[in-house]
């Protein structure tokens, strides 16, 4: 019975072949699913924060899933990227796409300023993201910086709202997102983060340059976030400032990361897809046994599957491979 | 090969090694013997660079590596295997592509290979997490990572770590066989490791009580008893 990601291994040493059409098929299953899922079910805006979930929890995938370091302020880039794309469509007419794209790069800008942070490990380094995210946020939302941010009134990009495309770019970031992380996984870079997660100091002494690793991996993790914020902003259409600096963004995409399992391609996109349908299931109407669920969701998780979906899918493979091979 | 003169070295402000003296050759294996906490360990680190050096001389070919960082040391051909040796999260061949990271001269496939050849269970098991290897296992593929960055001296601290005398004898047999290619440092207080050596130094308190040959340690009854209560 195949593991959850054979596919992915078979990157690491199959052919040329292999290595290109693992990902393709790995980023092309959400293109396609979301295609057809429009067609199935009406609501498009809620399909469009589902693939930008996706984004989000693959990005968080990439940071603690393969470094091990745990960003609470991952919201920060999100906001960061909603902003940036937002104020250069407002104030110079930038084509939403290309907005989208600068949202990114304003995310990755953000990263590299709070690149300090990595001096920090464990609860540290996630308070101090946290604590990083919320001073973004105080400084986007005050009130003196109106004539450039809008202070705490948000930005109206309403002007530039086209459903189609804004869907259709959801999708494209949910399938780079996922792009991403199979490059991560299946490359030499990938095999050097999950060396730093493992133990920094012996994979220093392997000759990775663990600061540098870590930097792109967070540089990576920060544009995904900027430019979800960005395709989040564009959707929406009007947000406030405490609707794209919200740490429960950063809860959300960590609870479907784990739940899925971190360190694979599919895991997070699972867990996002099933916690986030049973969120909008119950979430809405009945939000109280919706928490109760998700509270449940999370301790058996604890319990019986620490590393997700994916790990528990793979522990029960590997059973039923050594029953069968001892049958045999 | 390896020349160490004088060295003192701690951790922070507290010295741990005072007068360490001792001289490794080309392909030969010496055993640094010492007790827990003798210092043994500390000196491996300050040899790979990743303690400081306070005084003293530390020459590789006679060439001053004490300046050198870590990198540096390593591109030198210096290598060190870690008590833990292995990333037990990472596949045995992801661990095997991880010693590749300093090299060029091969493809990183064919050093595999060759890693395989030299220890066909790992073969088997390549795909399995290191940590899931019985402890002999996890050790050969400690040392088969280090062998892929193709040091000319490789340090090892206690390799027999955590093993039952069975895998001990395992480990010792495996590293046997590269007598002749490489040049081993072994620190370790497990006194089956002279089989192998060629040279011996022992270590106490911080400082080098006795170097020499194998059979020179073997003649010294009173060192024996006094370090090792050996009769």
């Amino acid at each position: 019975m195949p593991k959850l990601d054979d596919l992915d291994l078979t990157l690491e040493t199959g052919s040329k072949g292999k290595k290109l059409i693992s990902p393709a098929i790995a980023a092309l299953v959400p293109i396609v699913a979301f295609a057809v899922g429009v067609h199935l079910y009406s609501n498009e805006l809620l399909l469009t924060y589902m693939a930008i979930y996706i984004a989000l929890a693959q990005g968080i995938n990439i940071i603690y899933g393969f470094t091990g370091y745990l960003p609470f302020g991952y919201f920060g880039f999100f906001g960061v990227g909603a902003y940036a794309s937002g104020l250069v469509m407002l104030d110079y007419n930038v084509p939403p796409v290309l907005a989208v794209i600068i949202g990114g790069v304003a995310g990755a800008l953000v990263g590299a300023i709070l690149l300090p942070l990595f001096r920090l490990r464990g609860a540290y380094f996630a308070i101090g993201t946290l604590a990083a995210s919320e001073a973004i946020y105080t400084i986007i939302s005050n009130p003196s910086l109106q004539s450039i941010t809008n202070g705490p009134y948000g930005l109206n990009l309403a002007g530039f709202y086209s459903s189609g495309t804004a869907y259709g770019t959801a999708i494209a970031l949910a399938a780079l997102s996922i792009l991403a992380t199979s490059f991560v996984r299946s490359s030499k870079f990938g095999l050097t983060l999950k060396a730093i997660r493992d133990d920094s100091y012996s994979a220093s002494m392997a000759g990775v340059n663990v600061p540098r690793q870590r930097f792109y991996a967070w540089l990576i993790a920060a544009a995904i976030a900027g430019m979800a914020g960005s395709v989040f902003g564009w959707s929406t259409s009007v947000f406030y400032p405490q609707a794209v600096f919200d740490p429960a963004l950063s809860v959300l995409a960590i609870v479907f990361a784990l739940f899925g399992g971190v360190g694979t391609i599919w895991g997070p996109t699972i867990g996002t897809v099933v916690l986030y349908a049973i969120y909008n299931a119950i979430g809405v109407s009945n939000p109280q046994y919706f928490q109760l669920i998700y509270g449940m969701v999370i301790v058996l998780l604890v319990l019986f599957a620490p590393r997700g979906l994916a790990g528990f899918w793979n522990y029960i493979t590997t059973k039923i491979t050594t029953v069968r091979a001892k049958n045999d | 090969m390896l020349e160490v003169s004088q060295l003192t070295s701690g951790y922070g402000s507290m010295q741990v090694l005072w007068d360490i003296s001792l001289s490794v050759k080309e392909n030969e294996i010496q055993v640094v013997l010492g007790a827990n906490g003798a210092g043994k360990s500390t000196f491996l680190k300050v040899a790979i660079g990743l303690l400081p050096l306070w005084s003293g001389d530390l020459k590789m070919n006679g060439t001053n590596i004490a300046p050198l960082a870590v990198a540096e040391r390593v591109k030198h051909g210096l290598g060190y295997m870690s008590e833990q040796g292995i990333f037990p999260d990472l596949s045995v061949e992801e661990n095997l592509r991880l010693g590749s990271l300093r090299t060029k001269t091969k493809s990183v496939g064919d050093q595999i290979d060759n890693i395989y050849e030299r220890f066909p269970e790992l073969k088997e098991r390549r795909k399995s997490l290191a940590g899931g290897l019985s402890g002999g296992q996890r050790k050969l593929v400690g040392i088969g990572r280090a062998l892929i960055s193709e040091p000319k001296i490789l340090l090892m601290d206690e390799p027999s770590s955590g093993l039952s005398p069975r895998y001990v004898n395992e480990v010792i047999e495996r590293l046997a066989e590269l007598r002749g290619g490489i040049t081993l440092v072994i620190a370790e207080q497990n006194i089956s490791f002279l089989s192998i050596a060629d040279t011996v130094s022992v270590i106490e308190g911080g400082k080098t009580r006795f170097t020499g040959s194998v059979s020179d340690f073997n003649n010294n009854d009173t060192l024996k008893e006094a370090f090792f209560g050996i009769e």
